[in-house]
């Protein structure tokens, strides 16, 4: 029985007649890096309000570290950082200060170790050298760092980040990936939620999918990937020869696109056997190999393709 | 003793006041409500009409023979509509400031206590009006000694105290207002748990003194009159007596209290079971 950090079942939170999340059971393995993978207005964020005590769950239930939100959320909090709907700070004071501030608020930090906490903290993200400045001088991706420090201003056990590389540069993403991966290493669980399934399948070993407040698929990346059929792609001139052969192996329908044929196959196929077989009939072969599922299409498929809000 | 600070949330307390006085609106307001003794008693100072006793607002015609009253006749003009602008801009801001910025949910995961967070925003902007009053009142006491005669002061009850006991009856008005403010800045901790947009619960609890200060001065609703949150409001004028007439000062605690107890208990019926959308 894999120990889990974040569990919850059944969860629910209504506003008014629409289920914002509709009786979601999700389950985070303990030190795994958890993407929570959805489109815009899926529920993701509401969740993590939900999580994080922010907003009360309509039914359903919550564990988090083992213990119950929201009844013991005060014992369970000092040791979860999060990134919620992007960062929010007091623009008139400076990075350092506003650090400062949310420390002063946590009842159960060490107050000794505030000033270090608040240094290590701006130097992870990168910040040290704009702790001074006010927050309304801060570009978008700075304050992303600044939530970021945030969130690892104690030592935590788990981290709930929001879209955390939002607004952030290719060389700022890049660099939150490497310190989401270094938090990983050093055995805190991360739960990501991000619309961005490149984002996800860069850094997560696990995944949930999350479509109109339904989660449509969870569990390892790898699994997830598996569950679509892997595909044989053969370019030959013989069309029709190659696919009398095709059938006499035993594979389903093909289809054909240009000089390609194109079918399903299991995920062990053996493409050098189908390869001799063709030669051996004199079929001429310009191309062939297996194409592993992408995880997109996946996505695609749970989701669905358009581009509009889907309510 | 250390235990005891951190139960009370000295350093949440201690972190609320200095975010508030980091704020240049903080400071821009205390600096008006330092004008108004100021340019009361330049106007005075400039005009060569002097005003026979009577005329005009009540002390009016005092200032100018003593400086010290410069300070109780600012209060007097500023209780309707000054001070009560900046209590509704204060308390109104405490929750849905919050709230508007988004800061609010990483204060609740911090984690904070949201009735401790409540408090804290309650008592922080009492401390402002603290400042306020003693603000307008010491601003009053430095403008009114630069520009008349001080010396004893002749009270309404026609005793005289010395300047030294002057200086206790201006901290005794400054006590009374933040007493008199107290019940205003309950309502707007209230309004303030209602919305994410500080402006609206600002003017809306401005518009709640302003409706007090309507039904006070209809003569029809009587009965209520003593309900008011703004009904004691002038009545500091009991301090300047001797002896001090106490019974207004409190009433007028008893008043507040009540008016705290029940938009206490609305705000933390309020707040503590909204989510946090914002």
């Amino acid at each position: 029985m894999v120990e889990l950090a974040i569990k919850t079942s059944q969860l629910t939170k209504r506003f008014g007649d629409q289920a914002a999340v509709d009786g979601i059971d999700l389950s985070v393995p303990k030190g795994s890096v958890f993407g929570f993978l959805g489109p815009n207005g899926s529920g993701k964020t509401t969740t993590i309000r939900m999580l994080l005590g922010l907003a009360e769950a309509t039914e359903g239930t919550i564990e988090l570290l083992g213990e119950e939100v929201p009844k013991r959320i005060e014992q369970i909090l000092p040791k979860v950082g999060a990134l919620v709907e992007g960062p929010a700070f007091y623009p008139f004071m400076s990075g350092r200060n506003n650090l400062l501030r949310i420390d002063a608020a946590d009842r159960f930090a060490d107050q000794k170790t505030t000033e270090a906490r608040v240094e290590s903290a701006l130097n992870r993200v990168g910040l040290a050298n704009a702790a001074k400045k006010k927050v309304h001088a801060y570009s978008l991706g700075m304050k992303q760092r600044l939530g970021l420090a945030n969130a690892l201003l104690k030592p935590r056990e788990l981290l709930i980040l929001d879209e955390p590389t939002n607004g952030l540069d290719p060389q700022g993403t890049r660099e939150v990936r490497n310190l989401i991966r270094s938090l990983a290493d050093e055995g805190i669980t991360v739960f990501v939620s991000s619309h961005l399934l490149s984002e996800i399948e860069m850094l997560c070993s696990h995944v949930a999918v999350m479509s109109a407040g339904k989660i449509v698929a969870q569990g390892k990346i790898e699994d997830l990937r598996n569950e679509e059929p892997t595909r044989l792609i053969l370019a030959t001139d013989e069309a029709d020869a190659a696919i009398d052969v095709l059938k006499s192996e035993g594979l389903g329908k093909s289809r054909i696109r240009g000089l390609q044929i194109i079918t399903e196959v299991e995920n062990d196929f053996d493409v050098a056997k189908l390869a001799a077989v063709l030669v051996s009939k004199n079929i001429p072969i310009r191309e062939i190999r297996l194409e592993k599922p992408s995880l997109e299409e996946k996505f695609v498929k749970l989701t669905g393709e358009g581009f509009e809000v889907v309510r | 003793m250390k235990l005891f600070a951190k139960s009370l949330g000295l350093r949440l307390m201690a972190s609320e006041l200095k975010v508030m006085f980091t704020r240049r609106r903080t400071w821009a307001m205390l600096a008006a409500i330092a004008l108004i003794p100021i340019l009361l008693a330049i106007a005075v100072a400039l005009s060569s009409e002097r005003l026979s006793p009577g005329e005009g607002p009540p002390f009016l015609a005092q200032v100018t023979q003593n400086g010290f009253f410069t300070g109780f006749t600012a209060m007097l003009l500023a209780l309707p509509l000054f001070l009560p602008l900046t209590v509704a801009v204060v308390s109104g801001d405490t929750i849905a400031g919050e709230a508007g910025l988004g800061t609010i949910r990483y204060l609740l995961i911090a984690p904070v206590n949201r009735v401790r967070l409540l408090v804290v925003k309650y008592l922080a902007s009492l401390v402002f009006i603290l400042a306020g009053t003693f603000t307008l009142m010491i601003a009053g006491a430095l403008i009114g000694a630069a520009l008349f005669p001080v010396g004893p002061v002749t009270l309404l009850s026609g005793d005289t105290i010395s300047i030294f006991e002057a200086f206790g009856r201006m901290a005794l008005v400054a006590l009374y207002t933040t007493v008199s403010l107290s019940g205003m800045a309950a309502v707007g901790l209230f309004i303030s748990t209602l919305t994410t947009v500080p402006v609206g619960a600002m003017t809306a609890t401005l518009v709640t003194s302003g409706v007090s200060n309507i039904l006070g001065n209809i003569p029809q609703l009587e009965w209520m009159h003593s309900w008011l949150f703004t009904y004691y409001w002038l009545d500091f004028a009991d301090l300047m007596r001797v002896p001090i007439e106490w019974s207004s000062l409190v009433s007028n605690l008893v008043l507040q209290l009540g008016w705290i107890a029940v938009f206490g208990a609305l705000a933390y019926g309020r707040f503590t079971t909204k989510d946090i959308l914002s």
